[in-house]
């Protein structure tokens, strides 16, 4: 399939629009610092930093397609799951950054069972897998409720991150911990791409990738990288989970708000590429954020269409995502 | 289990299953015809819509409660604070969820299986949030006292006329999706969704086929979505949030998928659940997502496929030779087969899609 050029152009209208009426509203009134410059700053920021949670959630889900095909609708609830383990860490008097680690090896941990017990014996039946994980997604929802209550509750940042930033512009603070998010979005995603391109564990991700089968004829023990691919990207879910629970808040309702972020992240980029997983992210956070700000008073409740119309415009150019792959 | 049976055969039986269900107002109680009955007549219709684009379409859709949801509001909307005539606001709601439904399927023509069931789903959410958040709607409220027709009455105290048009409604959606599963049409939508490629290659517009075929679907969504709220006199988000789709799509697994039939069954097996057990657990949701989990591994093709399965080996024990070809054909796979996928043979006994003509139908 190729790119449609009269989609494609209408997206791209529509992005010059979007990014047109936002640069008026945000430099309209010049830059003083009684103009809107500072909160086109902040909201700014507040985009990126929320896209950044998304691409950390996201590449875990995307890292799982792209190995194994499998659609793991119960990602969001590994997210809220991750978040939840580091609270109750946290609360028990374990440190933050202990407690990230500990939170993402466990809710790996728990996505390698699930792989291991109920997606391992029915490798390419993709609508029974995805229909698996859905189940184990309405047990691990309901399990979290009866455990952890179903009262929003926030990670306290660690210490060393839980000031605000001088910006050095207009006077403007930012919460240190958000951009920290922004970091590790970064790092994580130059660390999937450089195991990815260059180690052996991404080679053979990758030989999986294009032949499961010649792979495995070749020698390569598919099942032990398909696991530690699984173990991998429902860590990052933890991870984001602990991110978010940090800055958001944890409660029930947010495992589907993050598995549908996911879905849209790599429908929008394309399934299981980690660049398609990133521009898919910063749109889709920068989208909901400026919208939630910019859009016009009346229309304010109904921004979530916006996530809607990103959805078609992408899927009318391309149904395969940005950067999804044209072969399955 | 319908396999042996002679057309004719068939449509006494069903006509005289009809009628048996249309005697339930006057044999049980007034809470059973409404809180099971009824209830389970709407997630079935709801469930059909999804059955039938998967058994005729090879589209598994997760954005059919979205769909009951925009019917749902639609009317209500127009109902209560319109003070619009019910029937009129229930056509200008069906009309209304079919645009919609029209827009969601050429959005997701272009793709198929498991990347369609993720862009359903998100269509689902979204439609979910849009619904949570929009003021005209009652935001997270939804619309309370939306008021049935005045034939049907009031169906919570006098729910036997709500059950009547819902069986009747039912039915209809039953011969309709039979009807049209033998026109050139439905002919060509099996075709497509068994190769999309081939059919392609012969001339046919798959995506305007997976288009349309969505439409037809998103049609029984819309009625589902105007009966269900009539039902209940009102609608919320919660009435679409995920966990009712997860729902939806439970309803589904447990009749079977790929079965036009499952759905009804399916939808009275969990309205059972749903009333009856709640007394004995706590964690209601734990066990369907425990139920949903068991019933892919062991049978993926439901309980009509169990069923199937059990009357094919009961046939086979008592012919004492090899199954015949037609039982064959509708034998689903055991655990380890693909017992999920659409393809030849996937829909079981009524069409067999190799046979692309009117006749297809070999019982």
């Amino acid at each position: 399939m190729v790119i449609r050029r009269g989609p494609a152009a209408l997206g791209w209208l529509l992005l010059a629009f979007g990014v047109a009426w936002v640069v008026v509203h945000a430099f309209g009134h010049g830059f003083g610092s009684e103009g809107n410059v500072p909160q086109f700053i902040t909201v700014g920021l507040n985009g990126v930093s929320l896209a950044a949670l998304y691409f950390i959630t996201a590449s875990g889900f995307t890292l799982i397609f792209g190995l194994m095909r499998v659609v793991n609708m119960a990602h969001g609830s590994l997210y809220l799951l991750g978040g939840y383990v580091a609270l109750d860490l946290v609360s028990h008097g374990t440190n933050w950054w202990v407690a990230m680690v500990l939170a993402a090896l466990i809710t790996g941990a728990i996505g390698l069972v699930v792989h291991q017990a109920l997606l391992r014996w029915n490798q390419g039946q993709d609508l029974r897998q995805a229909l698996i994980t859905i189940a184990v997604a309405t047990i691990l929802a309901d399990q979290m409720i009866v455990h952890f209550g179903s009262t929003p509750s926030t990670l306290t940042a660690p210490s060393g991150l839980s000031a605000s930033l001088e910006l050095g512009v207009y006077q403007l603070q930012y919460p240190l911990f958000r951009l920290f998010i922004i970091g590790a979005a970064v790092v994580i995603g130059l660390v999937l791409w450089l195991v990815i391109r260059f180690t052996r564990f991404g080679i053979l991700l990758r030989a999986g990738v294009d032949d499961r089968d010649m792979a495995s004829v070749l020698g390569v023990n598919v099942p032990l990288v398909f696991g530690g691919a699984f173990f991998i990207g429902a860590a990052l879910a933890g991870l984001g989970g602990v991110m978010g629970g940090t800055t958001l808040s944890l409660a029930p309702g947010q495992d589907d708000q993050f598995l549908l972020s996911s879905l849209v992240v790599v429908i929008v980029g394309g399934l299981g590429s980690l660049r398609g997983a990133a521009v898919g992210a910063l749109l889709l956070g920068l989208i909901e954020q400026f919208s939630s700000v910019y859009l016009p008073q009346s229309l304010t409740n109904d921004a979530i269409l916006l996530t809607f119309i990103l959805l078609v415009v992408v899927l009318a150019v391309r149904s395969q995502g940005l950067f999804g792959r044209t072969t399955t | 289990m319908s396999g042996a049976l002679r057309p004719r055969a068939r449509v006494a039986l069903g006509v005289a299953l009809v009628v048996a269900l249309a005697l339930v107002p006057a044999i049980f109680s007034t809470y059973f015809t409404s809180a099971v009955a009824a209830q389970a007549l709407v997630y079935g219709l709801a469930a059909v819509s999804l059955t039938f684009l998967a058994a005729y379409g090879g589209i598994v859709s997760l954005a059919q409660t979205g769909l009951y949801g925009i019917a749902g509001f639609v009317l209500a909307r127009f109902t209560v604070s319109n003070g619009m005539d019910p029937l009129l606001a229930a056509v200008l709601a069906v009309v209304i969820t079919v645009v919609v439904g029209l827009a969601f399927g050429a959005v997701v023509s272009g793709s198929e299986g498991i990347y369609l069931l993720m862009i359903t789903l998100a269509l689902g959410v979204i439609t979910f949030y849009y619904f949570s958040q929009t003021p005209t709607f009652g935001g997270h409220e939804g619309i309370n006292g939306v008021t049935a027709p005045g034939f049907i009455g009031d169906p919570v105290t006098h729910p036997a006329v709500m059950y009547e048009v819902l069986l009747g409604v039912s039915v209809i959606v039953y011969v309709a999706i039979r009807l049209v599963g033998r026109t050139n049409f439905g002919l060509a939508m099996q075709g497509v969704r068994d190769g999309p490629t081939r059919m392609r290659a012969l001339g046919y517009n798959v995506r305007l086929h997976r288009t349309l075929a969505f439409t037809l679907g998103a049609v029984i969504a819309a009625l589902a979505g105007v009966l269900g709220t009539w039902n209940d006199t009102r609608i919320s988000p919660g009435t679409i949030q995920v966990s009712q789709i997860i729902v939806l799509m439970t309803i589904a697994v447990i009749g079977g998928l790929y079965r036009i039939e499952g759905a009804w069954i399916g939808a009275l097996v969990y309205t059972l659940l749903d009333t009856y057990s709640r007394g004995l657990t706590a964690r209601f949701e734990t066990w369907i997502g425990i139920i949903l989990l068991v019933i892919l591994i062991l049978s993926p093709d439901g309980l009509t496929g169990l069923a199937q399965r059990l009357a094919a080996l009961w046939r086979r024990s008592r012919n004492g030779d090899a199954a015949r070809p037609v039982a064959d054909a509708s034998l689903p796979p055991g655990p380890g087969g693909p017992g999920l996928e659409p393809g030849p043979g996937r829909t079981g006994s009524t069409e067999s899609p190799t046979v692309l003509e009117p006749g297809g139908a070999a019982q």
